[in-house]
């Protein structure tokens, strides 16, 4: 720790840091613009300028940016000096020349960066009388929307694109003061974290398009804390209502999870939930076809047909805890099954399994950013748990930046690291069945089938512990194998990636054993998985059996109720057997947030809640209890899953009327291992004084005008029994704890900047500690080494192992019907590999006919996707493989064209 | 003693002097153009909407009775999907006309509202939206505005250069 005096009053800072981060940290109001937590310095927009002072005696001082200088011991700066306030005024005053008059239309107004910093630094009056530079907009897909004139130059967008996300597709062009940030000619931003751009640009350039299409101003949102739902890594978002729709998502911090970012699916695919399919009310089948009915109706009939008979519970990886343990609940634990096929399955259970052993440390998502060496067997993370591979772009830095640190190089000098460290990447080695996006900064990729991936894997366990079984592989292979264990043994924190996407248990076990082996040689190894959906630990935490199972149990006497919780089965599985399941069953009830394929066979369909309508919790890959909050009260019959079962469970049983948090007392009475879920978010009754944590800004407006088309008088406002948060503005204002922090705002901090004031070090952990709670540490079973070693894979003559192929846009069922994201999917495709095409004589683009689920497609070829001989790879999750269960065999035949 | 006898002569003249209560209704006194009555939302010198849809005047109102959402045209152009003012609580603080950029909405010398139905001081974009440009005339905030929503091409504002040219090579 460093003594340093600001403005002649002492303070305490650490001498790792600069010194605007020591300012900001230490709560003073320092404007800047370029620096970021993420990003660190540069230096570009000279805001940040202060007077530093060379010893006790010095009255002059001279100007230096406070993001360029570092923390000494007895420095001597001040902010306040006329010097340094008249800089910072004077150089808002330089950008703000060329800057339009646009506020009024511009979607940043109300949370920019800009106006908050030129009202910081006290410029207000425009002294410059002549013409301003423009520049043209560019088309950039259907995420972001593009207004250059705004640009201040301060090369956030592409540091935090080109040089922390990978991308290519956005640069800076031109000279002078005509710089130009975009693409060489419009058209969509590739990268899959574009949307981050909205965020890390303090200006109205890059904005949110999905939230233009129904702008609501930063002040007039409901929000609520809540979690993604789009995939197995939990990123904390903040979900924001207005007028009953869900205007957009933004981050919200969670320096355990996500820090700063989300990925496009993550920030852009919310808009199912304002889908004209959504389910609104209850319906019921009349004559075939679905009609509404009450609510109260709904109720009754739904109570009279369950009465007395035996009720099967599907439940589901997109549903909280809550929901499906009320199910669990109702119908009894031994006809609760978890609504998944086994294959998949049996494959979380065994994630589960080990990561529950805690033989290795499971580290969180963002902790990925501190390992130096990564191994990732058979994962596509870009395309299954994409804020991973931001993650992971970060961590292939470690080892060149210890050169930098070598030169003496702060690490928050972000240029001159950046100078020292090139196009140089750490060890980073990924086996996989084809080509990734990460490919590009791997140290050495290899191709094969998922059993040849395993047996990799197998073979570099046993090149670290040689007592472990060996496996017979080529002698490249086996020369991989060796320098893999090599550079993992040579790092100090070695990381290894698997996960569930390829079907593999093998892979899984692979990657345990190489941790296992690490761990044993006293390496402070990481070992994450990445699970498919956003509960799927959660779900198979409290029940153990598959869909599979609840197919094999006919409905014998025609007297069992099936009730579906959020899970569309003809998304798990192919049409035929889920087809002869429902036919079985005379009544079906569907708890959906969609219509969708069974709905259709539905009896009932009742109105179920997603994020945005529900509380719950989930828990994500390594084990992480997380809390959602409702966002707003809808005026339709929609509500959580578990207030649904409360509500159609027989009158008197026990569960049917107790409260949210009595819910998950009884989960954890029930299932010891989620002991921790409770003290995942404050009770209902906390309270910050005396006062609940309100949802709305203290500057939300229309309140006595918005609902008057209806009824001059106003309704109260729907009140939150469930949690500590309140549906209306009024309510504590200062900071609460990170689980129930529903926005950013701070006197003078409008923007999604002011989340410096939440951080108890910026950049660091939120005040009163980041949100969620592990379940899984200090848990120790003994679980050894897995050895049994997979036979290598043979391709075979006429045939082809089909294996899934993923998409961040488009492999997730909600995600992908939202409008924005829907743009973006893939047409379907079969992917061969290039030799077998060869053989077979076919080109890229023709089309080839298979037979999936009994019908015959007729796909297009896609060729170069790095697929070993003998597999093909179909998208998973689009409309024409819907359902398919891979990994199977198939033939395909050349369609001649007419 | 002589300040009351004095006070009750003052008085006493006051009953010759002009009468200042008029006989309203029958007879209307004149307000000032300034004056904060019933409020309006104008229209450009080009017959457009002025209003863009910011979102100020409603952050300004103190009893919040504004609300509206904005929505925009294929070109782009911001305006009200809807903006509804609930009369029957505006308290004619003239705070909205102050935050507007645009000069779009504005009080009016107009306070005859009364309603013998509380809804029917629930006022609707449609009752609101006037054929002129009110107070200010000759302002239309897309012409000052960097923006390109249809009104203007980039850099044909009056206080804009033509659009640089990325690619040129001169210093
Ligand atoms: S970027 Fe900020 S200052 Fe510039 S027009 Fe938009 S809101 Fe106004
Ligand atoms: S576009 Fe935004 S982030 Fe990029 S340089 Fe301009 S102001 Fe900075
Ligand atoms: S990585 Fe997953 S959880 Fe995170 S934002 Fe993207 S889809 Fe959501
Ligand atoms: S302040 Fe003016 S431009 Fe903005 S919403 Fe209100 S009336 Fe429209
Ligand atoms: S923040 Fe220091 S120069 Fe930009």
């Amino acid at each position: 720790m460093a003594k340093i005096i600001i403005d002649n009053k002492e303070y305490e800072s650490d001498e790792s840091k600069n010194l605007l981060e020591a300012c900001l940290s230490l709560g003073l109001d320092l404007p800047y613009f370029c620096w970021h937590p993420e990003l660190d310095s540069i230096g570009a927009c000279r805001q940040c300028a202060v007077i530093k002072y060379k010893d006790e005696d010095d009255t002059k001082g001279k100007l230096v940016m406070a993001c360029l200088e570092p923390v000494t011991d007895k420095v001597r700066i001040s902010l306040e000096v006329d010097e340094a306030k008249q800089f910072r005024a004077d150089n808002i005053e330089a950008l703000m020349i060329n800057h339009p008059h646009d506020c009024p239309v511009c979607d940043e107004g109300g949370e920019c960066h800009l106006q908050d910093m030129t009202v910081m630094s006290g410029h207000n009056y425009r002294r410059y009388r002549f013409k301003k530079r423009t520049h043209t907009n560019q088309y950039l897909g259907p995420f972001i929307n593009h207004e250059m004139n705004r640009c201040i130059q301060c090369y956030r967008c592409v540091r935090f694109y080109k040089d922390y996300a990978g991308g290519k597709d956005l640069d800076v062009f031109g000279a002078h003061d005509d710089i130009y940030f975009g693409r060489h000619e419009p058209g969509t931003l590739e990268n899959e974290f574009s949307g981050n751009l909205v965020e890390i640009c303090p200006t109205g350039v890059f904005t949110d398009k999905t939230l233009k299409k129904h702008y609501t101003r930063k002040w007039d949102l409901t929000n609520a804390p809540s979690v993604c739902h789009n995939c197995g890594l939990g990123c904390n978002i903040i979900a924001s209502e207005r007028y009953g729709g869900i205007r957009r998502i933004l981050s919200r911090y969670n320096g355990d999870v996500n820090g700063y970012f989300l990925c496009d699916r993550g920030r852009f695919g919310y808009e199912y939930v304002n889908s004209k399919k959504r389910i609104q009310f209850p319906f019921k089948k009349q004559n075939n076809s679905l009609v509404q009915i009450e609510k109260k109706q709904a109720i009754q009939e739904i109570r009279k047909v369950a009465e007395g008979k035996k009720l099967i519970g599907i439940g589901s990886p997109k549903a909280s805890l809550e929901s499906n343990f009320l199910l669990r609940q109702w119908v009894g634990a031994k006809n609760f099954y978890a609504g998944i096929p086994e294959t998949e399955g049996k494959l979380i259970q065994k994630v589960i399994e080990i990561v529950k052993s805690g033989k290795v440390n499971v580290p969180s998502l963002n902790e990925v950013k501190s390992y130096d060496a990564v191994f990732i067997l058979g994962e596509d993370v870009t395309n299954t748990a994409p804020m991973l591979a931001l993650n992971l772009r970060q961590a292939v830095r470690n080892t060149p930046k210890e050169q930098a640190a070598g030169l003496n190089i702060p690490v928050w000098n972000d240029a001159a690291v950046r100078e020292v460290v090139q196009g140089n990447t750490g060890p980073f080695y990924i086996a996989a069945a084809q080509a990734t996006k990460l490919d590009e900064v791997a140290t050495q990729t290899y191709r094969a089938h998922p059993d040849d991936v395993a047996r990799l894997g197998q073979a570099v366990a046993h090149a670290i512990n040689p007592e472990l079984p060996e496996t017979d592989c080529s002698k490249e292979a086996g020369k991989l194998a060796e320098s893999i264990a090599g550079a993992l043994l040579d790092a100090k924190k070695p990381l290894i990636v698997a996960g569930t996407s390829l079907y593999s248990r093998a892979i899984i076990e692979a990657a345990a054993n190489i941790a296992f082996a690490l761990k044993e040689k006293e390496k402070d190894a990481g070992l994450f998985y990445v699970a498919p959906e956003v509960n799927s630990v959660g779900l198979f935490l409290i029940s153990d059996k598959f869909l599979d199972q609840a197919f094999e149990n006919v409905n014998q006497n025609d007297d069992a109720v099936l009730i579906v919780l959020e899970n569309d089965l003809y998304r798990r599985t192919d049409k035929n057997s889920v087809d002869n399941f429902l036919q079985d069953y005379n009544d079906i009830i569907v708890l959906a947030y969609l219509e969708n394929a069974t709905t259709q066979h539905a009896t009932y369909v009742l109105p179920a809640g997603t994020f945005a309508e529900a509380d719950g919790t989930v828990i994500n890959n390594e084990g992480r209890a997380q809390r959602f909050y409702q966002v707003h009260v809808p005026e339709n019959d929609v509500e959580s899953s578990w207030k649904w079962l409360q509500e159609i469970m027989p009158v008197g049983t026990a569960e049917s009327t107790i409260h949210f948090e009595n819910i998950v007392y009884n989960l954890v009475k029930t299932f010891p291992d989620l002991e921790g879920i409770q003290s995942v978010a404050p009770p209902a009754d906390y309270r910050k004084g005396t006062q609940k944590i309100p949802r709305e800004p203290h500057r939300y407006t229309g309140r006595t005008a918005m609902h008057t088309n209806i009824n001059v008088s106003e309704p109260k406002p729907p009140e939150d029994t469930d949690s500590a948060l309140s549906f209306t503005m009024e309510g504590y204002s200062g900071i609460p704890t990170a689980a129930i922090t529903p926005f950013y705002w701070s006197p003078g901090w409008n923007s999604a900047q002011a989340i410096n004031k939440y951080q108890i070090e910026v950049g660091g952990e939120l005040h009163g500690g980041n949100s969620g709670v592990r379940l899984f540490d200090k848990k120790n079973s003994n679980i050894g080494y897995f050895k049994n070693i997979t036979k290598t894979f043979s391709p075979q003559k006429g045939e082809w192992y089909a294996l899934p192929l993923y998409h961040i846009f488009g492999s997730d069922e909600l995600s992908a019907q939202s409008p924005a994201v829907n743009e973006r999917l893939p047409k379907p495709y079969i992917a061969l590999n290039n030799s077998d095409a060869w053989e077979a004589g076919v080109k890229e683009g023709d089309l080839l006919g298979i037979v999936l689920q009994g019908e015959t497609l007729k796909l297009p070829v896609k060729l170069n996707t790095g697929l070993t001989k003998g597999t093909i790879g179909l998208p998973k999750g689009l409309k024409e493989t819907v359902g398919t269960r891979f990994p199977f065999w198939i033939t395909f035949k050349k369609i001649k064209d007419e | 003693m002589f300040s009351n006898l004095r006070s009750l002569w003052i008085v006493f003249l006051h009953l010759f002097r002009k009468r200042e209560t008029v006989e309203y209704p029958e007879e209307k006194t004149e307000l000032p153009a300034r004056w904060r009555g019933r409020i309006v939302l104008t229209r450009d010198p080009d017959y457009e909407e002025r209003c863009v849809g910011c979102y100020l005047c409603a952050a300004a109102c103190p009893v919040d009775c504004i609300s509206l959402q904005a929505t925009e045209d294929e070109n782009g152009r911001r305006y009200p999907e809807f903006f509804r003012i609930n009369f029957s609580r505006c308290i004619f603080c003239g705070y909205c006309e102050e935050a507007c950029p645009t000069y779009a909405i504005q009080l009016i010398p107009d306070f005859e509202m009364a309603e013998y139905d509380r809804q029917n001081l629930v006022y609707e974009k449609e009752d609101l939206l006037i054929e002129g440009q009110g107070k200010y005339h000759g302002y239309n905030f897309y012409k000052e505005a960097g923006v390109d929503f249809g009104v203007k091409k980039k850099g044909e504002g009056e206080n804009e250069n033509k659009p640089v040219d990325v690619r040129k090579l001169m210093p």
